[in-house]
């Protein structure tokens, strides 16, 4: 282990920035990070272990506990539940003796869940030492207890329970002719990258992470900006449960994100790009790496690049389980090696962004879309959709219809036009832009995708009317207590608190009042969080108790007030100490007559 | 336009690069605040410097003050708020004053008192959360930190030390220190550490001054935190 780890920095050249990918790789070998790692870590890279420790505790997939050799996770997105996954995690939990959160006694195999993979037009989703499983069942679930027991490496699992398909449905604009490699840069330099930039923000395009920020306005700022060092980050940190487009642009159009990035790396003056890949895509890290470097061979990356004098080369770094690393500084935060907490702003990532230098991040669509725009032009692209919306927005369709997957459409399309195309029937309601975004009743299917309307970064979770709207909200705010990061008071406190107090209501111990005090608690979340996530984490809550009132109500007690904890289950201990169950060993928290 | 902004109505002036935490206690108007100290760099996590600045809400201590803001700090609404973000920190923990060493002098009581909260209002957590003892002159009581990290900045920007440092996620929050047994005993810390002394609550105590001064003659025993804020944190203007 220590010549591993000794040989593992070298090749990250004792780049503290690299610490992230340092440890997921001692985590890959060792299946967790032992303390002597976390000292020769320290020491060789000239760094306190107090901020190792903190990495490691941070991110979901990184542990300080030995995992099973078979670290097994699977997806508790709210698409993977409605697939059957509560039920084959439980049989999968039964086939391997382990229990869900547990390492098995031989410490053969670990199991527990894990947030959104992004698989979820092929779910139930899992992974197994970070490579993701699609389609669980029964009969795939019999087939890995064997090979775990068999103690088969998972590099000699038969491909098909690896097996990630595309499912491109419907494309438009930029998924039906991508361009030619290098086809984006040529006609940059042709035009002059003045004018590149002026066909960016002729064409309107706006960031398709889902804020919207105009793209060629963060551009301009951060080629404004003085110092010579510049950075392009391509935020394919795709954790918003129910999206999963980035999966499939990085898998079939690569090429053309890349010469997005190089293109914005011309314009703004950057030498350096990063694509920060969610962890949970392990499975394509190998392809993007090939594909940067066939791009290093073709002259498209690399020193002087088509012969335009440009220097401009891409790491691929990933993520390792964390949710927050979408939110752009945290992300950036990350790529430096270190938690992802959320920034301070000001100053904003164009101005201060890694390593303090003015930097660039855009989603991986958002890339795509300007390569597009490069060769094109900018008129061709603001034709298509809304006055504040231009282009095409990719969705990533899952949930109750019978053709999930990726979708290109026109900025305005109302959410019928939607739901018709991907065989949505019996709809009660759509959860647009996943859990941080808004949930929409069955009578507001005349609103349309568009900034201006229904803002999405491309998740769209189709519900029929037999879902349950409070187990809805209720995983989407377990997601978020989950992955709040903790360092500010109303998020970090707040959304355990509103977890605890949904479960309350949810679980028939609510009284009157209850509902009041989770709206109001609501509204301190989101008016005081400190980022993105806290300030959206109330969104679940507050977009269904808008619209369904009296089902939040319904679930109240007749009763004026019951204490917050559960008098009866506080007894359950004392039960069990006492062996007994009968009636009079059970406490009702008030005298139900009243 | 001249360097100046208001608060709650009445005009202050500031000078370049203050945040509007700086402008408003140079000023000698008091903000609310835990994790802020103006010895160290703003860190902008426990949020109850939250103002209104122009209607939209901020960290007073992070946000830079530029001219003509209209800033909000003492209203009801936000005091409310305010109260209510301290009524999260109370229950996150194990905070009970009454058998604190440091009640009295504690600021997360003081501004609680000042802020007229009465109540924990939310369910308490109930953490299991330790104590380090190991150290001979200082303690560590986990039950009572609020993760603002002005002990781990202290260390690191005043001392030149790396004691401490906040690690985990979520409400697993927590403060560690840096040493291989993961006790305070073997790191560095010296009790003369400013890191030691630093602690708005009851979390790091040095150990042995515990009754010195009698409950009833402590700091916030005859003052308000406003006043003895403003008192410690206030530098004559541009200096």
């Amino acid at each position: 282990m220590q010549a591993f780890i000794e040989s593992l920095v070298a090749s990250h050249q004792h780049q503290p920035t690299h610490l992230l990918a340092i440890l997921r790789a001692i985590q890959a070998q060792a299946h967790y990070i032992p303390e002597a790692a976390i000292k020769q870590v320290a020491t060789l890279l000239n760094i306190p272990r107090s901020h190792i420790i903190g990495v490691i505790e941070f991110y979901s997939f990184l542990h300080l506990t030995p995992q099973g050799q078979y670290e097994i996770l699977i997806s508790d997105s709210i698409t993977d539940q409605m697939l059957g996954k509560n039920e084959l995690m439980a049989y999968l939990s039964e086939q391997l003796h382990v229990a869900v959160g547990a390492v098995r006694g031989d410490g053969l195999v670990s199991l527990n869940i894990t947030s959104c993979t992004g698989l979820c037009d092929q779910g139930p989703a899992g992974l197994v030492n970070g490579y993701a499983l699609s389609r669980l069942s029964r009969a795939r679930i019999d087939q890995i207890a064997a090979l775990v027991e068999q103690q088969t490496p998972v590099a000699e699992w038969p491909s098909e329970l690896f097996q990630v398909e595309d499912n491109i449905i419907q494309t438009d604009l930029l998924l039906t002719t991508p361009i030619e490699s290098g086809s984006a840069l040529k006609a940059s330099y042709a035009r002059g990258l003045a004018e590149t930039l002026a066909e960016i923000d002729r064409a309107g395009l706006r960031g398709r992470g889902g804020a919207g920020f105009k793209t060629a306005s963060k551009w301009q700022y951060c080629k404004d900006e003085a110092g010579p060092e510049r950075y392009v980050v391509c935020n394919a940190d795709e954790g918003e449960p129910g999206t999963f487009k980035d999966r499939v642009l990085l898998n079939t159009y690569a090429q053309q994100v890349f010469e997005g990035m190089t293109i914005c790396a011309a314009i703004i003056g950057a030498e350096q790009g990063f694509l920060y890949l969610r962890g949970e895509y392990l499975f394509l890290y190998d392809k993007l790496l090939q594909i940067v470097d066939e791009r290093r061979q073709a002259g498209l990356l690399g020193n002087n690049i088509l012969n335009s004098g440009l220097q401009f080369d891409i790491e691929i770094c990933l993520g390792a389980g964390a949710y927050i690393c979408g939110e752009e500084s945290a992300l950036i935060e990350s790529l430096e090696g270190k938690m992802g907490i959320p920034r301070n702003r000001p100053p904003y990532p164009v101005s201060q962004g890694y390593l303090q230098k003015p930097t660039v991040v855009n989603n991986v669509e958002t890339f795509l879309a300007a390569a597009h725009i490069a060769v094109h032009g900018g008129d061709a692209f603001a034709q298509i959709g809304t006055a504040q919306s231009k282009g095409t927005k990719i969705l990533s369709i899952s949930g109750d219809c019978t053709r999930p997957g990726i979708y290109e459409l026109p900025f305005g399309t109302t959410i019928h036009a939607v739901l018709a195309a991907c065989g949505a029937e019996d709809v009660l309601g759509v959860q647009i832009g996943g859990p941080s975004g808004t949930f929409i009743s069955n009578t507001e299917f005349d609103r349309r995708l568009a900034f201006e309307d229904l803002a999405t970064g491309g998740s769209f979770i189709i519900f029929n009317h037999s879902r349950q709207l409070l187990d809805i909200a209720q995983n989407f705010t377990h997601f978020f207590a989950h992955e709040s990061c903790g360092f500010c008071t109303p998020c970090r406190v707040g959304t355990s608190l509103l977890k605890k107090q949904l479960d309350k209501i949810v679980d028939g111990h609510g009284s009157a009042g209850d509902v009041a005090e989770l709206e109001a608690l609501c509204q301190i979340v989101k008016n005081h969080s400190h980022c993105g996530l806290g300030q959206t984490a109330a969104n679940p809550i507050l977009s269904t108790l808008e619209r369904y009132p009296e089902l939040y109500q319904s679930r109240l007690k007749a009763i004026s007030y019951e204490p917050g904890f559960d008098l009866d289950a506080a007894l359950a201990t004392a039960r069990r100490l006492a062996n007994r169950n009968d009636a009079a060993a059970h406490l009702a928290q008030v005298e139900d007559s009243l | 336009m001249s360097n100046t902004l208001t608060i709650d109505g009445n005009t202050i002036p500031f000078t370049d690069g203050q945040t509007i935490m700086q402008a408003a206690t140079a000023a000698g108007v008091y903000i609310p605040h835990l994790c802020h100290h103006p010895e160290f760099t703003p860190h902008g996590s426990c949020k109850l410097c939250t103002v209104k600045v122009n209607g939209r809400i901020c960290s007073a201590c992070t946000f830079p003050a530029m001219a003509g803001q209209n800033v909000l700090s003492n209203t009801q609404e936000l005091t409310a708020d305010r109260k209510k973000i301290t009524q999260m920190l109370f229950v996150e923990g194990n905070h009970f004053c009454p058998s604190c060493e440091k009640t009295g002098n504690c600021q997360l009581q003081a501004v609680a008192y000042h802020l007229n909260m009465l109540d924990d209002h939310y369910p308490l957590f109930y953490p299991q959360r330790a104590v380090d003892a190991s150290h001979p002159e200082v303690l560590i009581d986990h039950n009572r930190c609020i993760f603002c990290t002005l002990c781990v900045r202290a260390s690191q920007q005043t001392d030149g030390k790396n004691v401490f440092a906040i690690s985990g996620r979520g409400i697993n929050k927590h403060l560690i220190v840096n040493a291989d047994s993961g006790l305070l005993k073997d790191t560095d810390l010296a009790a003369s550490d400013r890191a030691a002394h630093i602690c708005p609550t009851g979390a790091i105590l040095i150990k042995h001054t515990a009754y010195q001064v009698p409950i009833g003659q402590r700091l916030y025993d005859h003052q308000q935190i406003d006043q003895v804020s403003l008192a410690q944190e206030q530098t004559p203007h541009g200096e």
